[in-house]
């Protein structure tokens, strides 16, 4: 008999399973931010194509120790609270609405369908004679961006509560109303969480838009003036203020989740 | 309280599931449901617990529940239907609370269930934690808790692997020698309904007709694993179902 030839069997499990990994995220900021430090130093990028990081971040040094950095970031921060507050609320209520009455459902999902894809910066003008030029109209926008991704959101998440559970709710006699409070809403948190994500972001992109007219402070009217006078380093401050707001608030949403999402697998 | 079923026949559209089952579910006895899939033994495990109305027929009370039952009829579910944001605890004082039963009063009876499934030590556990065999006893536990009149078990241990399901059947078997209890098993499994059932009531395939009631005249507490009794009752049974499951199987499904 001859020697059997002995070898190991090839790999070719494994993969298809991303993995958080610390420090890539920072790591390619970092580069990038490098290269355009790098590009504009060697004169490689011309000074009209992208503004020097480091005069950057000198006007925004400039921009907080003037104090001038709470007067624009207050405003926005109390618009963007406020906006989003209405517009959240109001659309998870309206969600859970959809997600529980078939009367409803049928005429307000068409009703949504109908309203979300209008840029909703058009409507200024339409909110401005409504709620006047000051802080209603901002609001107004705001919470109308912030309105139809949310209720889309927490329709859905109604939607995907395992039915399962809800007949187990009403096999032991449950309430209505218990049902809805401890095993609907519940169940329906991650996607609602989920939605907000969205949401918050649409509201902060909203906010430039919110401070086109009447806003004397404001991030949002900050990077407009920057802009209209082509101040690229103070526009590329307001944007990078604007970029760490949707930071903070996504990392808000993950600590929230973090809290009370442990009971999913 | 006995419940008995007459002449129950349902359809969905043109679409015939069962037909003309009258049936007696007598006081602390375990019915066992056996029938090849699609025979409509869960649909009509939901009729007698309210969760669906049938076409044709009526499901009966025999007589009142007992007064200290909070939930006379009690489902046990194949995928056990617990809370996933609640704790063990937790999922038992949810059936507690709508009856205004909270604190020191639902505690007394989280922890006397707890007990009787062997889980006080896991009052605090989230669902995700425990294994497939501990959430099933969860929901028994959760089930014991509103003192049923009947117990309504659809598929309790069709999730389950082979020795957990052993080790479950053993424990309902303790819980019903302990205190007995009326009980409707659905299963399409044969051992568990010879080792469980007082009575299986073999269904046939699409539409549901009753085909045989087989009496099992043997004390729960004596069947074991194995048993050569309950083989032979085993074995009838397979005889009864085997063409229907074959012929059930081989059926187009209709969507």
């Amino acid at each position: 008999m001859s020697e059997l030839l002995e070898k190991s069997i090839s790999f070719r499990g494994g993969g298809f399973a991303p993995k958080p990994q610390r420090w890539i995220g920072i790591a390619v900021f970092v580069f990038l931010v490098g290269i355009a430090e790098w590009g504009t130093q060697t004169g490689w990028i011309s000074a009209l194509t992208l503004p020097k990081p480091s005069d950057v971040f000198d006007t925004f040094c400039k921009l907080y120790s003037s104090g001038l950095l709470y007067k624009h970031l207050g405003p926005s921060l109390s618009r963007l609270a406020v906006g989003a507050l209405f517009g959240v609320s109001i659309g998870i209520a309206v969600g859970v609405l959809i997600g529980l009455f078939s009367h409803i459902r049928s005429g307000l999902v068409p009703l949504v369908a109908a309203i979300f894809p209008i840029p909703k910066i058009a409507l200024l003008p339409l909110f401005v004679i409504w709620f006047g030029i000051g802080e209603g109209s901002k609001y107004a926008l705001i919470a109308f961006g912030t309105f139809t991704p949310t209720v889309v959101a927490t329709y859905g998440a109604v939607d995907n509560v395992d039915r399962t559970l809800i007949r187990m709710g009403q096999s032991f006699g449950l309430s209505w109303w218990s049902i809805v409070r401890k095993i609907v809403l519940p169940g329906a948190l991650p996607g609602i969480l989920s939605g907000l994500r969205i949401s918050l972001a649409i509201a902060i992109i909203l906010l430039v838009a919110a401070e086109m007219l009447g806003a004397e402070y404001g991030i949002g009217a900050y990077i407009l003036e920057a802009g209209s006078l082509y101040d690229l380093e103070r526009l590329f401050v307001g944007v990078v203020i604007l970029s760490l707001l949707g930071v903070i608030v996504s990392a808000v949403i993950s600590l929230i989740e973090s809290r009370t999402l442990v009971w999913r697998t | 309280m006995d419940i008995r079923l007459d002449g129950i026949g349902h359809s969905y559209g043109d679409f015939e599931v069962m037909r003309d089952i009258t049936l007696e579910i007598p006081n602390e006895q375990i019915v066992c449901i056996v029938g090849p899939s699609g025979c409509g033994k869960s649909t009509l495990l939901r009729f007698i617990g309210g969760l669906e109305r049938p076409q044709m027929g009526r499901v009966l009370q025999m007589g009142e529940p007992p007064k200290d039952s909070l939930n006379p009829l009690t489902y046990i579910f194949q995928d056990f239907a617990l809370l996933p944001w609640r704790s063990v605890s937790g999922n038992i004082s949810l059936v507690l609370e709508d009856h205004g039963i909270r604190g020191a009063s639902a505690k007394l009876i989280i922890d006397d269930v707890l007990a009787r499934t062997k889980l006080t030590d896991f009052a605090k556990a989230l669902p995700k934690q425990l294994s497939g065999g501990m959430k099933q006893r969860v929901a028994i536990a959760r089930a014991l808790a509103v003192n049923p009149a009947v117990m309504l078990l659809d598929e309790p241990l069709s999730a389950l692997d082979s020795q957990t399901r052993e080790l479950l059947m053993d424990d309902l078997v303790r819980l019903w020698a302990r205190q007995p209890f009326t009980a409707i098993y659905v299963t399409h499994n044969l051992a568990e309904a010879v080792r469980l059932g007082h009575k299986v009531v073999v269904l046939s395939r699409r539409p549901g007709k009753i085909r045989e009631i087989v009496e099992i005249d043997k004390p729960l507490a004596d069947r074991e694993f194995g048993d050569v009794d309950l083989d032979a009752y085993q074995k009838h049974l397979w005889q009864l179902m085997r063409d229907e499951a074959r012929a059930a199987d081989e059926e187009l499904i209709h969507v």
